[in-house]
């Protein structure tokens, strides 16, 4: 206990350091933003178009290979340029960032966890109050849904309500009523469920959550280092991919796709048990011999 | 083996109860989907599929409304009645300038701004061609076009960028005079883009002469009719096999009789 307590006083010396992931998050997440807001409003040809599809110096492409999906589901076919930009993000996030686009891009991410982080401070996650709960799963079947309906009604039926780009294309575009939308996701998050957007209904979320469940940047536990505070637990926002914390006896990655590489764990662990690392080879089976 | 059977049990009723709510929240979905996506009036940018296609591969990215540079295209918002996140104008504000390098067209990552239907080939080359373009028709209100009145006003003649082709000045005799003449416009569809210059450039306090969308604008005659005086389309005769009637033999019964039936 004595050595937590030092580890923590040793971090609040450089606020830079003890919040590193989540500020440098909040600057690609609004670095993006204003670039493709730059890229409407003064033509900017760093980032145009928005997250839907977009050109990166009016060269590289890049799409979202959920809603390119969703056009299959209706029927119809892309040209090669949206194509080659679903591939390419596809590629990124299953080879390399996991679910990342959740906590390093996505608009929406800022105001769940603006959410999230009065819920903390008002402490509005007690047991007396009856939060109402709803499965984690029901995003995949979300998911699952939104390509039948594409297929049914002939229209990409997650971007006809998606209210991460309504926010997106909201500050990019005009708004219109899509803030009232927001709002909703916002007090849905803020007094009904913890997490309750991003971590139980997006299907977005759930989609990046399948394809990159393979992904090589992993946070990675080490067992010998914590000391079950389970500070890292009451900050992640999908806490049950902290399931090796306090129950397995090894050092072992976060292998839920549903992780989105936020880093919060890592940054309030006082004991320097968690990290970012590259997962080549899962080291669980090895080491469970040892213990 | 029993605690397996119970598992197995637990995994059927989840899943059907997941079927269960997936239906009930799928149809209330996939009902407010099919309503948001219709909308008959919609005027789409130069080159767009037709409205059902165009509605499946629209990815909503905004690339053609970054590429206009009279700023014309907007992205549908919640609120503007339109389907979300589609491109789409309103000529009385903010007509199509219709550019001769078409912006818009090209930028589209997904093909829902087809190029090939705004180019031509021209010395053996496929160019832009601007004039293809099928946005929307004109329409003419004969009521209250100031025109009709016998008031000389051509201003929507002259802000058509194919003057003499899509909109023509026919003259007439004003009969209540007896010594002027009307200039009536008059819109030919096959030359029409749909620009809506007109529709910008229409005196009257609400436009007079304004962009439809094609389907909703004009009829369709069917496929038997024959243009005799159209060679082109005297060749739909080629197949026939001349004049074919049908008999049906009279009714043996009285007048009175089949005229009573199932009293």
């Amino acid at each position: 206990m004595e050595n937590v307590i030092e580890h923590n006083e040793e971090k609040k010396g450089s606020i830079l350091h003890r919040y590193k992931y989540l500020f440098l998050r909040r600057f690609t997440q609004i670095t993006i933003l204003v670039l493709y807001i730059g890229g409407n409003v003064y033509s900017w040809k760093i980032l145009q178009g928005n997250l839907s599809s977009s050109k990166i110096m009016n060269v590289i492409p890049m799409a979202d290979p959920y809603a390119v999906l969703q056009i299959f589901a209706t029927g119809s076919l892309v040209a090669i340029d949206t194509l080659i930009g679903a591939l390419i993000v596809l590629f990124f996030y299953a080879v390399i960032g996991g679910r990342a686009f959740c906590a390093w891009v996505c608009p929406m991410n800022m105001i769940t966890d603006l959410a999230n982080w009065i819920r903390r401070k008002f402490k509005l996650d007690k047991d007396e109050y009856h939060p109402l709960t709803i499965s984690r799963n029901v995003r995949y079947w979300i998911l699952a849904v939104s390509f039948v309906i594409s297929a049914f009604v002939m229209t990409p039926a997650f971007e006809m309500v998606n209210p991460i780009s309504m926010l997106h294309r909201g500050l990019i575009f005009g708004m219109g009523f899509g803030w009232t939308v927001v709002a909703a996701v916002f007090f849905f998050d803020l007094f009904v469920v913890k997490n309750g957007w991003c971590g139980h209904l997006c299907p977005l979320g759930a989609f990046y959550s399948i394809i990159g469940k393979k992904s090589l940047i992993r946070v990675y536990h080490n067992h010998d280092k914590c000391t079950l505070c389970m500070e890292c637990k009451a900050v992640c926002p999908e806490k049950p991919v902290l399931h090796m914390v306090g129950k397995d006896g090894f050092n072992s990655f976060v292998n839920s796709g549903a992780c989105i590489n936020c880093g919060r764990c890592i940054e309030v662990c006082p004991a320097d048990a968690l990290s970012f690392k590259f997962r080549l080879k899962n080291p669980q089976k090895e080491e469970k011999n040892h213990v | 083996m029993e605690e397996k059977k119970i598992s197995r049990r637990k995994l059927i009723v989840t899943t059907l109860q997941g079927i269960g709510i997936s239906f009930m929240g799928g149809s209330l979905w996939a009902g407010f989907v099919y309503e948001a996506k219709s909308e008959p009036l919609i005027l789409r940018p130069p080159g767009a599929l037709p409205e059902d296609e165009f509605i499946k591969k629209c990815i909503k990215c905004g690339l053609c409304v970054e590429g206009c540079p009279y700023d014309v295209l907007y992205l549908a918002k919640p609120g503007d009645n339109k389907p979300l996140g589609t491109p789409y104008f309103i000529p009385r504000t903010n007509p199509c300038r219709m550019c001769e390098d078409i912006p818009c067209v090209p930028p589209c990552p997904t093909g829902a701004l087809d190029i090939k239907s705004v180019s031509s080939v021209k010395d053996g080359k496929e160019v832009l061609d601007i004039n293809k373009a099928r946005m929307g028709v004109a329409v003419v209100d004969h009521e209250n076009c100031i025109a009709f009145w016998g008031i000389q006003c051509d201003a929507c003649y002259r802000a058509c960028p194919l003057m003499d082709k899509a909109i023509t000045l026919e003259y007439e005799r004003n009969e209540r005079t007896g010594k002027h003449a009307f200039l009536k416009p008059v819109v030919h569809t096959d030359y029409c883009t749909g620009c809506g210059l007109c529709e910008k450039a229409c005196v009257t306090e609400k436009a007079s002469i304004f962009v439809l969308p094609r389907h909703i604008a004009l009829g369709k005659a069917g496929k038997h009719y024959v243009k005799g005086w159209e060679e082109k389309d005297e060749s739909k005769l080629k197949s026939s096999e001349g004049i074919q009637t049908q008999k049906t033999e009279r009714t043996h019964k009285k007048a009175e009789d089949y005229l009573n039936e199932g009293l």
